[in-house]
């Protein structure tokens, strides 16, 4: 019978070859210098690493870090009432729900960013609107600029946040909710003392996924922000595409992919913490 | 009180849901408007969509993408089903390495992974086309492929195949008329999703293709950065209309045969 053993090893090859092999190749590379026209040599150096740290780069990626954090609060503030209100409804209403929440996720995040283009470009449809009302003469510029850009990471990290804070809420001991009701607590206190910390960890694996996942994004700047919004994700693919510099960009996409390791590491810790307490039995 | 704070929270929620929906309804709208460049109703029009059958490089891109669809879900679909199976029977040496060799994908971004493969293309001096980008789409295809079909085997018991093996059926015998059938909906959904995942997937594409491998979303990317067309719109709304068919298809499949109330899967 332990000939069906083999059966993993064609995915196992494939995977050491296109997945394990390609880190390990940017790993050496990220450890290389850049020749003068773009090559690659095999002259060892941490330079990549502590150019990382000069102002021009370690403001970017502070911008980063910020959109990013903007991004996953005010996907909370967003997100977590939706959510709230789906585990109130009957089941079936649920599942259509989150269908619906899910469905715009699955859509090209391309083209969900494009979407906006279209709504708020200077011809667009809210521009046009407003002008046609009689609020403004002249169009607003609305897009290309980094408001524009934290919008498209809003609205593309949105059922990230849900997802999780469903499942949580979901899992939430109703019986705590009556009995705070019963010994006196209001809607809000209830709220505050009982549904809010015991929801904390899915708000917190929310939290971590729409993060992580902000960090290297480059498509939304890229069409919403014009040429004006640098993310740590389109200064990597400009040094691999425009500025031909792979070691400085490999080294940039090692610290990217540690630091999301690390936080999704702390996310498999918050979810397994979470199933650990059981939530209703 | 009670009433308004229910009434406010629908409020809120209907809110955030008609955010979510809003751009992509005013898309596929547009996409049937007649003006070219106002944001102005001026009519109703399929000549976007028919100017678009016309269109050799839409075609080609399209064609691109089924073709590189239909090859990755194909390859990844058999090697995920085959490793899921063997890895939920088999205990490893290194169990926890190979666990972790085939759910990293998921995890590392996905520019990382496109800038890799880009990496070892050239390093391996394979020219950039319809290959690399297959083999890119098989790499990250089959850890979704795994994922879905490992938890169709952890939701069914052992019972069924002891039973078979006790009433003299081969390994082969058992596997094909017993254990295949049942986890068949998990593979179905497998391969649906890692065709959608393909069919969609811009940015590990974007590293890997070649000048003569634009797939539908290079393509849209192409023109996005070229300006605006009615189009775009009318492509847009295509895909739009095919991802969501497929997304109700595979919520339909996993959940088809769980509604007691078990753990919801997490969408990726």
């Amino acid at each position: 019978m332990n000939k069906g053993r083999w059966l993993a090893l064609p995915a196992l090859g494939w995977l050491i070859g296109f997945f394990f092999v390609p880190l390990l190749f940017v790993v050496v590379i990220s450890l290389c210098s850049r020749g003068n026209y773009g090559e690659i040599l095999y002259q060892f150096t941490l330079e990549n690493y502590r150019r990382f740290f000069e102002p021009l780069y370690i403001n970017i990626l502070w911008d980063t870090i910020e959109m990013a954090a903007v991004t996953t609060a005010l996907t909370f503030l967003l997100g977590y009432p939706l959510a709230y209100r789906i585990v109130r409804m009957n089941r079936s209403w649920q599942n259509v729900w989150l269908l619906m929440v899910m469905v715009p996720f699955w859509i090209n995040f391309l083209i969900r960013s494009y979407a906006w283009v279209v709504i708020l470009r200077s011809q667009g449809l809210l521009n046009t609107f407003l002008i046609t009302a009689g609020f403004i003469d002249q169009p607003l510029n609305l897009l290309y600029n980094p408001a524009a850009v934290q919008l498209g990471m809003v609205y593309t990290h949105l059922p990230f946040m849900v997802l999780p804070v469903y499942v949580s809420l979901e899992q939430l001991d109703r019986r705590l909710l009556e009995a705070s009701y019963d010994l006196g607590g209001t809607p809000w206190q209830t709220f505050r003392h009982v549904t809010l910390p015991l929801t904390l960890p899915g708000i917190v694996a929310g939290s971590i996924l729409v993060f992580v996942s902000s960090l290297g994004m480059f498509v939304v700047p890229d069409i919403m922000g014009g040429a004006k919004s640098a993310l740590i994700g389109n200064l990597i693919q400009n040094q691999f595409l425009s500025a031909r510099d792979w070691p400085f960009g490999s080294a940039l996409s090692i610290l990217l992919t540690l630091f999301s390791l690390v936080l999704i590491f702390l996310y498999y810790r918050v979810v397994e913490a979470q199933k650990g307490k059981g939530g209703r039995q | 009180m009670r009433g308004l704070r229910h009434h406010l929270l629908i409020a809120y929620s209907l809110a955030v849901l008609a955010f979510l929906y809003i751009p992509i309804v005013v898309l596929v709208l547009y996409s049937f408007n007649e003006s070219r460049i106002n944001a102005q109703w001026t009519g109703w029009t399929i000549k976007w969509y028919l100017s678009l059958l016309h269109n050799r490089q839409v075609l080609t891109a399209l064609e691109n993408s089924l073709l590189i669809g239909f090859i990755s879900t194909a390859i990844s679909t058999v090697m995920g089903t085959s490793v899921a199976l063997a890895l939920h029977r088999y205990r490893f040496r290194l169990q926890g390495a190979i666990n972790s060799l085939i759910y990293l994908p998921i995890l590392v971004p996905e520019i990382v992974m496109g800038l890799s493969l880009l990496v070892l293309f050239s390093q391996l001096a394979l020219p950039l086309g319809k290959l690399t980008i297959i083999i890119a789409h098989i790499t990250f295809c089959i850890s979704f492929v795994v994922v879905i079909v490992t938890a169709r085997l952890e939701g069914m018991g052992n019972e069924l195949e002891e039973a078979a093996q006790d009433l003299g059926a081969s390994p082969w015998q058992t596997f094909r008329y017993v254990t295949l059938p049942l986890i068949s909906p998990g593979i179905i959904a497998g391969a649906l999703l890692a065709f959608t995942l393909s069919i969609d997937d811009f940015v590990i594409s974007f590293f890997v293709a070649g000048p003569n491998s634009t797939t539908l979303t290079l393509y849209i990317y192409g023109m996005v950065k070229r300006g605006i067309s009615p189009e775009i719109n009318a492509l847009s709304a295509i895909l739009i209309a095919v991802i969501v068919l497929l997304v109700v298809l595979v919520q339909w499949l996993q959940n088809k045969d769980r509604d007691d109330g078990s753990p919801r899967q997490m969408p990726f």
